[in-house]
């Protein structure tokens, strides 16, 4: 307890601490700080007032004013790290929200499944150094059949319920001619992939007039029904992410030879035979072989020194297994409750 | 081709079950489809024979039969059926025994009459779908024996899809070489002894269009015995391979195509006149086919004619007037070789397909005819007798087809197969195909046997050798081959990034059908020129489209009806527009939203989808060029938008594509709920992209300077930001639009625009001296290019 002076520093000391204390918010605490220690406030001019004291006694004056003023600005600086931190805490309790509540904003879309199924083996031949190429879809009969050993009345051309606009022109029932295409603007090696549009005049349950293939082919001095095999068991697998068997079944297509058409394992039933299998346990997904000599003479590649090899594939038929959907014509109909299932 | 697995096992027997035998074919290239059992499980059912019959004292229509089934007793059948005949054998479903469907037999009294079994039609024991009473047996059907075990009914109807390159397995000849090879066993063909002729009756032959029928085979046979039926295990083979028994002579035909795979044909000797002429269909000259239809005959249709007329369509069908009836008893049987290009396409060019046709088309062994004549006559002679002409056998050398042999090199199977297989293999099985290997140096010459048309080039006989050996034999290669060098430019429009762009902007990708109604085409480009296809499905898909709208329209339309109001899709793909060079086939991008502009959602409400909310979409889109500062919207026209609300896109003043509101009638005539937008781009002058090129980051502060300035109403922002950046300098690094306004305080016809210019050098911190010089130089602008003053 410091010794009572005439000033009364002791108890004005004591007067601001008490209202310090009673400051009840940052606004009020600035006040007692103006009262007690601003350029007017109590202890300030008290100090100023030491010249009245007599000279012995203004040293010890002096110094207990100083410590007044010091303890003073410390409670005033505890005191508002105090009400900061409520008033923080005030602030934060008042902006506490809902975090159920949902996002603003636009909701994403999405890519349509036939889309999706594409992106996924266009990714898989890029990554084995495919090229996407893509072709007309309105095609001359050339390109179509002609080309592809597919002469006129050929059985297999009353096979493709091909969509005529004349005589030449029809759209394109098949990808393959694509593969033409490419080989009559290009010389070998070649490694393509071509996507697209295909139609056949054919509906029902089962079949749409127009429905998606992926074309592939390669063409370089070396290539053997063996790395036909490698190509397809590896797409194969990685598109269904499974180490699925396969079966290669000797097929026919005019441009290919010899020619297969491939069976995976069902999906659905892991091969156990299912309704969608057929009960086979097989599910046939798509047709390939060794490019047929008589397609590379139309383009002018000398069969002697090139060999290659061309597969398709149905991308309806790949999407639909991949993400069991069970009607092929929900495709088209484009319906958002379906379009939504797959954003 | 559908067959019977007994009859094929007759001709060649592998130890294999039916599963594994359907599972060979398909592996071999010959895709089962479908293996079915020859008849539905029914049990004791045996071979009676009714020895007497008696009518029922109650009922007209019922008939007590006494059938003697082998045992002590005969027994007491009531029977129903109009064609029960004392002395007829039939097959008797006896007390206990159970018929298809669960249909157990029990004793039974019909109208105070005792029956202890069943006399069973066709129908009833699964073996039609239809018939007319019960099923007669033949005469020496042995009594008491078991129905199904007489008739080898536990039998299975195999169904194989063959490849348009196999006719030589449509027989089951072909078929039995196939499973012989595979298995390794050998092959069993019934003997066809040549039947000596009885009599000396013959026609002549004219072969007048030997290129397409170089080979012409005939028999004329006599006295046949019209009311012969053909017996049941030949009806049973016949309709386990989907065939229905007619009459003898067209059951035998039919039997000897499956057997042998060479269609033929029976005329009625009587209706011929004249000898026989092959020859191309005359001008004008018409046909009555069998199946009722009158052909007009093109010229380019071979005919089997005699001395007067057209009598049947070689290959395809015969003619009604000269066709075997039940008063037939002379008869000529035509076993021919047609070539392929002959008949291909020409059933179809009279919208036919018939058995024979189908396998003429694939090629029929042109060494096959002589053969196939013989069988048939045997097999008619023990149906229905008569007197047998000798076999005429016209054929010309120079037009019949033969098989060249083919050089085939060791080293060229095992590049192809990628697989090096022995020497004896390769031969070993080529000989078991049939073929004739002859060696050379580096490999063979072989020779294909004449049915096998399929068989013209080294690599055909690499694939059967692969096809024997087995695909699966084959190893799978990892070998990377082919490594092709591949790039596209880096700032190339890359449509699978604007679809994402898209997606993540809330729209949903739709694929819709290239061909459109005419209607819809109509409505939204009635002015372009359409390509229709010759045969569309309906004419709702008959017209191509010229514009990605008519769908994204048509798709709108169909959410809506489906309470799906709000809707943001886009589709990419061709349109087929048709122009002075002809037809372009131009790839695209379009987009439509009709609804909110955000979904449903909390906190704000949202506003109905404007015209700049989709601008935002296409300048998003228009920004993955890289190059956003090139493009501009300019007031448009076209006539399914809005006159008021439609942009051309332009680059470099070429057209990229349009957006806009869609017109308030063709909104209505749509049925449609709500203002639509639409854009639409083309993606070729989109291509080419620009790279990013880096720009130094000025060190020195930005400042802004807003500007609310009053202009001509009609006036387009786009003038007042070109004048804008025409006036600064390169000061100025941005002008942001905050604000458009009219209405209080602004004179009519006049709008406020509000501008914040953003300012900076790159050489030194911006007084105030340089801001007001740079500010006062685009208000002068301004003032004097647009009459814009400063808003008060």
């Amino acid at each position: 307890m410091v010794e009572q002076t005439e000033l009364g520093i002791a108890s004005l000391r004591e007067a601001a601490l008490v209202a310090i204390e009673k400051a009840a918010d940052l606004m009020g605490l600035d006040q007692v700080r103006v009262r007690y220690l601003g350029k007017t406030g109590d202890l300030t001019v008290l100090l100023k007032q030491l010249g009245t004291l007599p000279a012995a006694e203004r040293p010890a004056a002096g110094q207990e004013i100083n410590q007044a003023k010091v303890a003073v600005q410390s409670a005033i600086d505890a005191r508002r790290t105090v009400l900061e931190q409520v008033s923080l805490a005030s602030r934060l309790a008042a902006e506490r929200i809902d975090i159920t509540l949902p996002g603003r904003g636009q909701q994403p879309g999405g890519l349509h499944p036939v889309t999706r199924a594409l992106r996924r083996i266009e990714r898989l031949f890029a990554n084995a150094g495919f090229a996407v190429v893509e072709g007309p879809e309105v095609e001359d009969a050339y390109h179509n059949f002609e080309a592809l050993n597919i002469p006129a009345h050929h059985p297999a051309r009353a096979m493709h319920d091909t969509f005529y606009f004349d005589a030449d022109r029809l759209l394109r029932t098949h990808t393959s001619p694509v593969q033409i295409r490419v080989m009559e603007q290009q010389a070998p090696p070649l490694k393509i992939i071509a996507p697209g549009r295909v139609y056949r005049c054919d509906s029902d349950l089962t079949h749409t007039p127009m429905f998606h293939q992926v074309e592939g082919l390669l063409v370089d001095e070396e290539v053997s029904f063996a790395d036909l095999k490698g190509v397809l068991y590896d797409f194969l697998r990685n598109f269904f992410e499974r180490d699925l068997e396969l079966r290669f079944r000797p097929s026919y297509f005019p441009f290919t030879e010899p020619s297969a058409e491939v069976d995976i394992q069902c999906v659905m039933c892991g091969g156990d035979g299912c309704r969608v299998c057929k009960q086979t346990g097989w599910l046939e997904v798509l047709g390939c072989g060794m490019v047929y000599p008589e397609v590379f003479k139309h383009v002018g590649i000398d069969p002697e020194r090139h060999l290659g090899y061309a597969f398709g594939m149905g991308v309806e038929r790949l999407a639909m297994l991949r993400y069991g959907i069970d009607d092929i014509r929900l495709n088209f109909d484009n319906d958002l409750r379906y379009l939504r299932q797959f954003a | 081709m559908r067959f019977s697995e007994a009859w094929l096992r007759e001709w060649v027997n592998p130890p294999v079950d039916t599963q594994q035998l359907a599972d060979q074919l398909s592996m071999a290239g010959l895709e089962v489809d479908a293996v079915e059992p020859a008849a539905p499980a029914f049990s004791g059912v045996s071979i009676g024979l009714v020895q007497r019959i008696a009518p029922h004292p109650d009922a007209a229509k019922l008939r007590i039969c006494t059938v003697d089934l082998g045992q002590d007793e005969p027994l007491q059948i009531i029977c129903g059926a109009a064609n029960v005949a004392e002395g007829m054998k039939v097959p008797v479903a006896t007390v206990g025994a159970c018929l298809p469907g669960d249909f157990k037999i029990k004793k039974a009294k019909l109208r105070g009459v005792e029956s202890f079994g069943m006399i069973c039609s066709a129908t009833e024991l699964g073996l039609a779908e239809t018939s007319d009473g019960i099923l007669p047996l033949a005469a020496d059907a042995p009594i008491g024996e078991d129905f199904r075990a007489w008739m080898a009914l536990d039998d299975h109807c195999i169904e194989v899809d063959l490849t348009p390159d196999r006719g030589d397995c449509l027989g089951i000849a072909g078929l039995a070489r196939e499973v012989a090879v595979i298995n390794r066993v050998p092959l069993r063909p019934p003997a066809v002894q040549p039947v000596a002729p009885t009599c000396d009756d013959r026609v002549t032959v004219r072969l007048l269009a030997p290129d397409a029928c170089p080979r012409y085979v005939c028999r004329v046979i006599r006295q046949i015995d019209p009311t012969a039926t053909t017996p049941v295990w030949m009806q049973e083979r016949l309709r386990r391979a989907g065939l229905r028994a007619i009459s003898p002579v067209v059951d035998v035909t039919n039997y000897v195509m499956l057997e042998l795979g060479q269609p033929m044909h029976g005329f009625d000797l009587a209706k011929l006149r004249g000898g026989i002429d092959v020859r191309l269909a005359q001008a004008g000259e018409r046909l009555a086919l069998l199946n009722g239809e009158e052909a007009g005959l093109r010229g380019d249709t071979l005919v089997i004619a005699d001395a007067n007329q057209a009598v049947a369509m070689a290959g395809i069908m015969g003619g009604a007037a000269t066709g075997v009836g039940p008063e037939t008893r002379d008869i000529l049987l035509e076993s021919a070789f047609f070539a392929p290009l002959a008949i291909s396409g020409k059933a179809r060019g009279y919208g036919f397909h018939t058995d024979s046709s189908h396998r003429f088309e694939r090629g029929v062994d042109p060494q096959l005819q002589v053969r196939a004549i013989e069988r048939a006559t045997r097999l008619l002679l023990d149906i229905v007798g008569g007197e047998v002409g000798p076999v005429v056998d016209v054929a010309d050398a120079t037009h019949l087809p033969h098989r060249e042999p083919l050089h085939l090199r060791e080293s060229r199977v095992a590049r192809i197969l990628g697989l090096a297989l022995p020497a004896t293999t390769i031969t070993d099985v080529l000989e078991r195909l049939g073929m004739t290997v002859e060696p050379l140096a580096d490999g063979w010459r072989v020779t294909p046997p004449s049915a096998r048309f399929d068989l013209v080039h080294e690599v055909d006989l690499i694939a059967d050798i692969g096809r024997i050996h087995g695909y699966d034999n084959i190893p799978v290669s990892h070998a990377s081959s082919a490594s092709v060098t591949q790039s596209t430019p880096e700032a190339a429009f890359d449509l699978d990034r604007a679809r994402l762009a898209l997606v993540d902007r809330g729209f949903h990708e739709v694929i819709t059908y290239s061909f459109v109604s005419p209607e819809i085409q109509s409505l939204v480009e009635p002015e372009a020129d359409t390509l229709r296809l010759a045969n569309p499905i309906s004419a709702e898909l008959s017209t191509m489209r010229t514009s990605l709208w008519t769908g994204l329209l048509q798709t709108a339309r169909y959410n809506q009806t489906r309470q799906l109001e709000r809707v943001r899709i886009f589709e990419s793909g061709l349109r087929f527009r048709i122009g002075a060079d002809g037809l372009r086939q131009e790839p695209g991008l379009a987009g439509l939203v009709i609804g909110t502009a955000a979904p449903e959602q909390w906190g704000e409400q949202s506003g109905k989808v404007d015209f700049y909310d989709l601008k935002a979409d296409v300048e998003a889109l228009l920004a993955l060029t890289g190059a956003p500062a090139q493009f501009r919207f300019v007031a448009g026209a076209h006539p399914a938008l809005h006159p008021g609300q439609t942009a051309r896109i332009e680059r470099a003043g070429k057209p990229v594509g349009l957006m806009g509101m869609l017109h308030p009638s063709l909104a209505a005539k749509l049925d449609l709920t709500g203002d639509a937008f639409l854009f639409e781009l083309d993606l070729a002058p989109l291509a080419d992209g620009i790279l990013p090129r880096y720009a130094p980051i000025s060190r020195f502060p930005g400042i802004r300077r807003d500007l609310a300035i009053v202009i001509d109403a009609q006036i387009a922002y786009e003038r007042v930001a070109d004048c804008v950046r025409a006036a600064a300098t390169e000061l100025l690094r941005e002008v942001i639009l905050f604000d458009v306004y009219t209405g209080k305080n602004i004179d009519s016809g006049r709008k406020s625009l509000a501008l914040g210019l953003i300012l900076q050098s790159s050489s030194q911190t911006l007084t105030e001296d340089l801001i007001e010089v740079e500010v006062g130089r685009i208000l002068n602008r301004l003032a004097s290019e647009l009459d814009a003053r400063l808003r008060d």
